[in-house]
């Protein structure tokens, strides 16, 4: 049970009304861009492939492309931000055509929602919600299904017997003395009507899925080869920085732009609403004329000038009042009142930077048709919009190429599309002169907002005296980031937003007398999901408050939640089979100290077990053990390599990463203040996946919510003593 | 000023200021993308390359202070024995996610089995702990340095 669905994330998004006319002319072109290759379904003539995109039907023709060299290319319609699509979703067509792997290639579709929306967000192209496999599945194993049927038709017709006598391996087609490759027959496969009804392999048949496959993107990835957006160079581009307020919320009034404007390569300075802009003709000049500008004055009538140990504050005494229900069942109060024994825990959570390695960069262009983008663009549909209201044009003129992003956890998937934004406002200031390349140094990334919330959680629970739960009592306080966008309607109900108690209200254990409120006051700090959204605080706060109550039944963590899940297949499956590989049993011994946390989230269930161990008074985290059910595995290798970095992402936020604020001023600047999980402090980390014969389900976010829960739960059975608010203050810890 | 720079074997003649970063004039002037720009304060590692087979932080190089050396970025890497083992190692490994901050790791280390062909693990988390990966790609950068160190070692033994 989720409170929000990717399917309800999708009609938020619909929301937005970003339609765009269906563009074939812009597919095509987008295609020929990528290589010139021939492209099954493009000879047909318009109202036969090109018609099945608007239904339910296979649509090879835009996802499948065969080259006379017999090379297969896959037009990927997510951003790949290192999670891998641009190696799942070929494996999915490959599986279905029976390709071999190293003909395999990949390449970023065009913007449009049309051909590529993505199926769990309606009509709106875009990434995120863990979805990218998920909702392709089907549409790709009918496209590579497809695509092989045509090719199989082709060879049929060519050789003169009957296609059922024709097998396919390893993209090599065979009859009898007959054999071909597909190259040889995707011209004449792509004048064939794609096949309406396709016959989809029996998992147990699958020969790619399943196995270790190269990554398509490692080689490009390890000699410098791979153009970001940061690499784009354009004839005569210029490079924009922008000086933002310090104040969130701040407007420009005044500055002297004299000395920054002396500065050797700086073109021009102007103002757009993010800022003062400095134009340059290289990085360097740019910076190093941002630094010139002078007598800056800000208008901050309307800024946040409230600090965090102030917001805080206010947070805790909101929890003491009533708010807005978010889940309600039984009598939770009544049953706490009559408990054995009952325990009280709070928790607070900072905000957190995502800090993408690539700094935040977006190249525009104008154009004769309208403008083009290059960015690593995980909301394309949503771009476009938010550029062709900027620049007074069509969604459909604005053509975007995607490019590998370098890393995003979020927040390149910005309902207000910040960035894209603001490199439009510039090259709309500057009439369109020249392209415009917007480069956010690491500063602008960490003081620039769009955080994860800060949080604060007080929970109040009992126990009866047969050590069963008397009742649950949560509230939750913490900012919206659906407030005041276009999503506002659909992603809050009767006052709560769903996103920020997903994972608690929803939660899957038994607990019949249950009450969860939350309250979501005005900040005017910009806040963003961030990898694994509201699970990033839910599911610590659920986790180590039953590992507390575990240990106030005296009950052993596994079997006290096993209990509580009788009545959920998959959670106690996942938790059974992470306690054998973790050989879960009595406590490791002095000085050691295990803990286990097991959440769901984008539809899979991850279960973390973590060893650590107290050296000179120090905690060290030795290993972590997870187990994962995310359907059928696509590409294990990949998976596991998401859910290590999830492990390294949640243990940054259990250890190190804050945002905090001073009088509205954000107090990090880099990463000598913002910490980053280091490889000095990366765990061994051990991946199992359950078997499953179920659809994929997400992969990129759930390794992330249970690491800090059962890092806390560690800490405790080393030592006895609870670290619960996030980061851990490790110098609190009392060796 | 004029700097005359040997970059991957190839001389550079560029007009820049003395005190530019090493890093813009390879990515801005030069052209060469595959060193990344990160932090711009040596803190992240992804501007990592070589001056006369030394890593250094290009993001706080002065241009002015390169003088003679010689510049190795990751276009070039490959070319060396411990840079050609290095990228065969991430390939083995699968080590790349984002990829942005894998030029420099791949930098630093083949920087580290240059001076230290058997490096432990503390050897390597010392050295590589310079270098930043958001996605948490270090259990294969630490499992690709040993295997390339191996390689490196079987290669001397044979």
């Amino acid at each position: 049970m989720h409170i929000i669905t990717p399917e309800q994330y999708g009609k938020m998004l619909a929301s937005f009304g970003a339609a765009t006319t269906p563009s074939r002319r812009g597919f095509l072109q987008g295609v020929a861009a990528v290589s010139g290759a021939l492209v099954i379904g493009v000879h047909l003539a318009p109202g036969k492939a090109f018609a099945a995109a608007a239904t339910d039907g296979p649509m090879p023709n835009a996802f499948v492309r065969i080259a006379p060299d017999s090379t297969v290319t896959v037009l990927i319609k997510h951003l790949d931000m290192g999670q891998g699509v641009t190696t799942g979703l070929p494996t999915i067509v490959a599986e279905e055509l029976d390709a071999d792997w190293s003909q395999m290639r990949a390449a970023f579709a065009p913007a449009d929602a049309k051909l590529y929306n993505n199926l769990a967000f309606g009509p709106v192209q875009g990434t995120g919600g863990s979805t990218s496999v998920a909702n392709s599945w089907e549409q790709l194993r009918k496209a590579g299904a497809a695509a092989r049927q045509m090719l199989v038709t082709a060879a049929a017709e060519k050789w003169g017997v009957p296609a059922d006598s024709i097998t396919v391996e390893k993209g090599v087609l065979k009859s009898g003395n007959h054999t071909g490759s597909f190259g040889e027959f995707a011209e004449a496969a792509a004048k064939l009507d794609v096949p309406k009804e396709v016959k989809l392999k029996d998992p147990k048949d699958f020969k790619l899925i399943g196995t270790r496959l190269p990554r398509l993107d490692s080689a490009d990835k390890t000699d410098g080869k791979a153009v970001y957006a940061l690499d784009i160079r354009r004839p005569g581009m210029l490079t924009a920085v922008i000086r933002r307020p310090d104040r969130f919320g701040a407007t420009v009034k005044s500055f002297d732009a004299s000395a920054a404007k002396k500065v050797p390569g700086v073109v021009d300075v102007v103002t757009v609403p993010a800022g003062i802009v400095v134009l340059a003709q290289n990085t360097w000049a740019a910076i190093q004329g941002r630094d010139a500008l002078d007598k800056i004055e800000w208008d901050e009538a309307s800024a946040e000038t409230r600090g965090t140990a102030e917001l805080l504050d206010e947070y805790k005494k909101l929890a003491a009042t009533p708010g807005r229900v978010a889940a309600q069942r039984g009598d939770a109060a009544k049953g706490i009142e009559g408990a054995a024994k009952t325990i009280e825990t709070e928790f607070a959570f900072p905000y957190l930077a995502h800090a993408p390695m690539e700094p935040l960069n977006c190249v525009i262009e104008k154009t004769g048709e309208g403008v083009t983008i290059w960015t690593g663009s995980q909301f394309q549909t949503i771009e476009q919009a938010v550029t062709a209201g900027i620049m007074g044009i069509k969604p459909e003129q604005v053509k975007i190429e995607t490019v590998w992003a370098g890393g995003s956890f979020g927040r390149r998937a910005n309902p207000p599309a910040d960035y894209v934004a603001e490199a439009a406002s510039i090259l709309k200031a500057t009439d369109g002169k020249a392209p415009i390349h917007l480069v956010w140094t690491r500063e602008d990334d960490i003081k620039g907002g769009y955080y994860r919330p800060l949080f604060y959680h007080k929970v109040r629970a009992g126990l009866t005296a047969d050590g069963k739960i008397a009742g649950w009592e949560q509230h939750i306080v913490g900012q919206s980031f659906m407030v005041g966008t276009p999503f506002e309607a659909f992603a809050i109900k009767n006052g709560v937003d769903g996103t920020s108690v997903e994972g608690a209200s929803d939660t899957n254990y038994a607990i019949p007398d249950f009450f969860v409120d939350l309250h979501s006051p005005q900040v005017k700090v910009p806040t963003l999901w961030w990898r694994s959204v509201g699970h990033t605080h839910t599911a610590h706060v659920v986790e180590v408050t039953i590992d507390e109550l575990a240990h106030a039944a005296g009950r052993d963590p596994v079997e006290f939640r096993l209990e509580l899940l009788k009545d959920e297949p998959r959670h106690s499956a996942v938790l059974k089979f992470l306690a054998e590989k973790a050989n879960w049993g009595p406590k490791a011994g002095s000085g050691k100290g295990r803990g286990i946390a097991l959440h769901e989230s984008f539809n899979s269930v991850v279960g973390s077990v973590i060893d650590v161990s107290v050296v000179n008074g120090q905690i060290k985290v030795d290993k972590v053990i997870c187990a994962v059910d995310c359907g059928i595995a696509v590409n294990p290798d990949v998976i596991v390599a998401q859910i290590e970095g999830g492990v390294g992402f949640g243990l940054g936020a259990a250890l190190h990463d804050e945002i905090t604020m001073d009088k509205g001023v954000v107090e990090q600047a880099n990463f000598d203040s913002y910490i980053p999980l280091r490889m000095s402090e990366m765990p061994k980390v051990e991946v199992y996946i359950l078997p499953s014969a179920n659809a994929p389900t997400g992969v990129g976010e759930p390794g992330v919510p249970g690491v800090a829960p059962a890092l806390s739960n560690a800490i405790f059975d080393a030592t006895g003593q609870r670290l619960r608010s996030l980061p851990f203050r490790l110098e609190d810890f009392k060796a | 000023m004029s700097f005359t720079l040997n970059v991957n074997g190839t001389t550079h003649a560029v007009d820049v200021d003395g005190d530019t970063p090493l890093l813009w004039v390879l990515r801005d002037v030069i052209g060469l993308t595959g060193t990344k720009f990160g932090c711009g304060i040596a803190m992240c590692g992804a501007c990592t390359v070589h001056l006369d087979g030394m890593a250094v932080r290009a993001c706080v190089t002065p241009v002015e202070t390169v003088g003679a050396a010689a510049v190795t970025t990751i276009e070039a890497i490959g070319a060396t024995d411990e840079g050609a083992r290095v990228q065969k190692a991430w390939l083995d490994e699968e080590v790349v996610q984002c990829g942005y901050c894998q030029s420099g790791q791949i930098m630093s280390a083949a920087a580290l089995l240059a001076v230290n062909p058997s490096p432990t693990d503390a050897d390597i988390d010392a050295v590589m702990a310079g270098n930043i990966c958001r996605c948490g790609t270090y259990p294969r950068i630490r499992a690709a340095i040993k295997q390339a160190a191996t390689e490196l070692a079987g290669g001397e033994g044979r």
